[in-house]
């Protein structure tokens, strides 16, 4: 080529010479499971609707949660966000407040009207589910999503489960659960109230091509304490249902509650604001082996409510109960010591669990029940064909969202059950760990904490304790996700490569590496600081 | 209620983009339209530190000078890696002459402009740490003392890489090269000799010296942008990590140039008229070893016999930096 005067070398001319071949590395762009997703019982994609929700796209954002769990507003008041317990940048400084933002999008969508159109077409399947917690409902959402006519039918008069008769209305303000309810019911859903299920074999015979049984847990254990005739002994669950209802049971001035989950504490927490002077929890262990959560033990404490740790109730009596003080043995299991104290008591309400009414499987001889609760298979049918079960009702942790988990996982099953296909769940990536990122381009940012009401004052009412997050606080927190294991376009493989061979797609596209000139250095791989880069060996 | 404030970006201004950023606010390497001024094909070694370097400020000294660059080099790796005849991988006008005399070319080619009146086509010389603060220091020391208008960049990658590792004044104590081996009581390169030529520069009391290493691409791109600010002699001082000559591995270049910031052995700092005008605090302070351990060229520093005395010797140069340059100014009480 002719060159002007004094040019002797063509301008980057050194694309001729393809440096990839010197590589026996290559960096590959991947998508790996975030611990947030991967902890969440409900399989939230907490990773995708943080990103979403960085740049202030709300509704996007609120939409793809939507996909896995019909209920964020809930969820940012009930979960016992699992997904932080395990959050990355809990390493770094703080665990990123996914549940409070979870609740700011949530709320955003009832203050909206968002609603859940159902676009797909109608598979002329017809399902039962029976029982409206949030076991059913999520049930009921997944498949009306899918196409399917969904009947729900509940013993209440009003849907709900325990997130209405179990969770007080200081935790999750009943608003706030009647419209992601309504939202439901504005998909197609019908809602069969104070129909009470007792034969299943019945409903089946009513036309239904499956049926999905998510009764939960509703009756109180029961322990044996030896009581005085006129001793005031009630039951946890029933205490909180006639609250929901509106009355007003007779605890009296003193109320001890005996248990040590988080019933107990609800039930606690709602003598005090019913107007008991001393409302006291009696737990035959320690605080730390206490099952309920421990920000809901500080709460109560925090609303006067006492802890009497280490000890048994022993007898009851009007007014007066024996307690008697435990030790912890070298395995941890509390033993009695001989030493007894009186405590004086009003009423003793019992919170030690709750078991299932398995009455209406009764007549059903192939579902098989284990240890009081009803089995399913890894795809939540029991022995019956084309009956699933979920929920409370089965062995799992209970909680609102692994209820919600087993309706989305339950109604993908009796989706591909109804077409005689098999869910194929997709395959999970390698979860991401600690040393994956390059925590260094993090910037320190603390945790925005949701203000909650001031203790005393709380505790003499039924309003909500814990306050959501206004958009600048929501919005600062979903900025402080480190987007474990998926590309956040920071550019920094496109900065740092000294081969620029990493092609940038353009802003929501990505990049490309451009393997003609990719020497393999790995830079790219080290900083990237969400760790979205891996190295594979060339073929040789 | 504990609230902060909503620019609260992500990675701040650590990473090379951030996508919550406007364009306008994005570095110049995150910009799809950046220059490449040293673009593929080159043969630098996988990793090269020199290479990332150059770009980075070659790119932001054509987004300040609007394209008008012609840029001197002096010879070493960068010139042999980008230019073996006849392929070239550079986007800019770019001229090569010596190994001692870039910074005499690039006073020439400044006069040149001058007398065309050209004086819009801004002009950089650059070259490796041999041939600044040794073969070509001279030269350099002429073009600061007339005030040249000059920006010339050192790329510092602490010898003399392209012609087998051998010792330049800017190769630090104890460390290894092929001609200051790991043999005798005190191994590596002797302690209290060499250059610091930051500081000689500031000196010369030149409008605007500066240092910067390829871990903190902001900082990098922010100082060539305020160089082009000034006429007259100014000096830019890259530490660029060589992964052949400093036996570290090629995907670490980045992370050991932020150790060493980050250890206080390299202050990143900028001076004007002879006067410091500012540094870089450390954001996560690490000790030396931190540094060192991921280095060949230290490691008869750890085997067979862990040599404490030497280590050091050399967190002690560094603690001096910390406190010279005010890098930790939180702590600058109790120091
Ligand atoms: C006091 C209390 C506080 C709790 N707090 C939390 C919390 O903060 N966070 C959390 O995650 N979890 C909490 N839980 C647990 C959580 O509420 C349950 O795990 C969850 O509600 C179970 O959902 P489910 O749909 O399986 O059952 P349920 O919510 O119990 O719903 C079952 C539904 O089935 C109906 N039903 C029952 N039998 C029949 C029948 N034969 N025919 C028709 N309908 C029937 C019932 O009326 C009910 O509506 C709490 C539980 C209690 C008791
Ligand atoms: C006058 C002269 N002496 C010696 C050489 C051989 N030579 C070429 S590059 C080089 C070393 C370059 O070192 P440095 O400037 O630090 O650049 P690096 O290669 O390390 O980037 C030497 C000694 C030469 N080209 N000219
Ligand atoms: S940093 Fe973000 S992606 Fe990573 S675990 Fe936490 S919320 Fe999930
Ligand atoms: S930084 Fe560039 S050369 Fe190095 S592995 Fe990544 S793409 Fe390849
Ligand atoms: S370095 Fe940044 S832009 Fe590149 S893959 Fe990682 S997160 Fe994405
Ligand atoms: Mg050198």
């Amino acid at each position: 080529m002719e060159k002007p005067f004094a040019i002797t070398l063509q301008v980057e001319s050194s694309l001729a010479n393809h440096t990839g071949s010197w590589r026996v590395e290559r960096p590959q762009y991947v998508n790996l499971m975030p611990p947030c997703n991967n902890a969440c019982p409900a399989g939230e994609n907490v990773q995708k609707w943080l990103y979403t929700a960085e740049d202030g796209s709300y509704e996007e954002a609120w939409r793809a949660l939507i996909v896995e769990n019909p209920f964020p507003a809930i969820m940012g008041r009930v979960c016992y966000h699992p997904c932080q317990t395990v959050c990355s940048r809990g390493q770094l400084d703080e665990a990123v407040g996914i549940n409070s933002v979870e609740r700011f999008l949530g709320d955003l969508a009832i203050e909206k009207g968002w609603s859940i159109p159902v676009t797909a077409p109608s598979t002329g399947f017809k399902v039962l589910i029976i029982g409206a917690g949030p076991t059913g409902l999520s049930a009921a959402y997944h498949l009306r999503r899918m196409g399917h006519a969904v009947t729900i039918r509940d013993a209440a008069d009003v849907a709900g489960g325990m997130m209405r008769f179990g969770i007080p209305k200081y935790r999750l303000p009943r608003n706030i659960l009647n419209a992601e309810i309504a939202r439901i019911e504005d998909m197609g859903v019908r809602f069969q109230l104070n129909h009470k299920v007792d034969n299943v074999q019945d409903a089946i015979d009513d036309g239904f091509d499956a049926v999905f049984l998510a009764v939960g847990a509703q009756i109180g254990k029961r322990a044996y304490i030896p009581a005085g005739e006129a001793a005031r002994i009630l039951d946890a669950v029933n205490v909180l249902h006639d609250v929901a209802d509106g009355e007003a049971p007779l605890l009296g001035r003193k109320v001890v509650v005996y248990g040590g989950g988080n019933t107990a504490i609800d039930v606690a927490r709602t003598a005090k604001r019913l107007g008991a002077d001393e409302a006291m929890i009696v737990y035959r262990r320690t605080r730390e082996k206490a099952p309920a959560n421990d920000t809901e033990i500080q709460e109560a404490i925090e609303e006067g409510v006492l802890m009497k740790w280490l000890s048994t109730v022993k007898h009851a009596d009007a007014g007066v109960l024996k307690i008697e003080r435990m030790e912890l043995d070298d395995k941890g299991f509390p033993q009695p010591t001989g030493e007894f104290e009186d405590l004086e008591a009003d009423s003793l309400v019992l919170a030690l669990g709750q078991e299932v009414d398995l009455s209406l499987v009764n007549n059903l001889p192939d579902v098989e029940v284990r240890d009081g609760v009803v089995h399913v298979d890894p795809n939540m049918m029991t022995g019956r064909a084309g009956i699933f079960a979920g929920g409370d009702m089965v062995p799992a942790e209970r909680t609102v969202t692994t209820g919600v988990g087993h309706g989305k996982k339950a109604a993908r099953n009796i989706d591909a059950w109804l077409r005689k296909e098999k869910f194929e769940k997709e395959p999970i990536p390698r979860v991401v760990e600690y040393s994956d990122l390059n925590p260094w381009y993090y910037t320190d940012a603390p945790h925005a904490v949701r203000p909650r009401l001031e203790g005393v004052r709380r505790a003499s009412n039924f309003d909500e304790v814990v306050q959501g997050l206004d958009e600048s606080t929501a919005l600062y927190e979903a900025r402080r996700c480190m987007s474990c294991g998926n590309c956040f376009e920071c550019d920094n493989c496109f900065g740092v490569c000294p081969d620029n061979a990493v092609i940038k797609l353009g802003p929501g596209k990505g990049f490309e590496f451009n393997l003609d000139y990719c020497k393999g250095c790995g830079i790219c791989v080290s900083e990237c600081p969400s760790g979205s880069i891996i190295m594979i060996p060339e073929k040789s | 209620m504990s609230t902060t404030p909503v620019k609260f970006y992500q990675v701040g201004s650590f990473a090379v983009g951030n996508r919550l950023l406007p364009a306008a606010a994005g570095s110049v390497q995150s910009d799809m339209e950046r220059t490449n001024a040293l673009t593929s094909g080159h043969r630098a070694c996988q990793g090269c530190g020199e290479a990332l370097g150059a770009r980075y400020a070659m790119d932001a000294a054509m987004r300040a000078a609007n394209d008008k660059v012609i840029a001197v080099n002096a010879t070493g790796c960068l010139e042999v890696f980008s230019t073996p005849y006849p392929e070239s991988s550079w986007r800019i006008a770019w001229l090569h002459s010596l190994f001692g005399n870039a910074p005499a070319v690039a006073t020439g080619v400044a006069a040149a402009l001058r007398a065309k009146g050209r004086t819009e086509v801004r002009v950089i010389g650059q070259g490796g740490d041999g041939a600044t603060v040794d073969i070509g220091f001279g030269p350099l020391s002429g073009m600061f003392e007339r005030n040249d208008d000059v920006l010339y960049i050192c790329y510092d990658n602490e010898a003399y890489m392209n012609t087998g590792v051998q010792r330049s004044g800017a190769t630090p104590a104890a460390a290894r090269t092929a001609t200051t081996q790991a043999v005798g009581p005190e191994p590596g390169n002797v302690f209290g000799q060499g250059k610091n030529v930051p500081r000689i520069a500031m000196a010369h009391e030149i409008p605007y010296v500066a240092t910067a290493t390829v871990a903190d691409l902001r900082d990098l791109e922010a100082k060539v942008a305020r160089a082009m600010e000034f006429r007259g002699a100014r000096y830019l001082h890259v530490l660029v990590p060589c992964p052949l000559g400093w036996g570290s591995q090629s995907c670490d270049t980045v992370k050991i140039a932020r150790l060493a910031t980050q250890s206080g052995l390299f202050p990143v700092f900028e001076a004007e008229r002879g006067e410091v005008v500012s540094s870089t605090p450390i954001r996560q302070r690490v000790m030396v070893e931190e540094y060192l351990k991921l280095q060949g060229r230290y490691s008869h520093l750890f085997s067979p016999k862990r040599r404490d005395d030497v280590i050091d010797r050399l967190q002690a140069a560094a603690d001096r930096n910390i406190k010279r340059y005010n890098l930790m100014p939180e702590e600058a009480g109790d120091l």
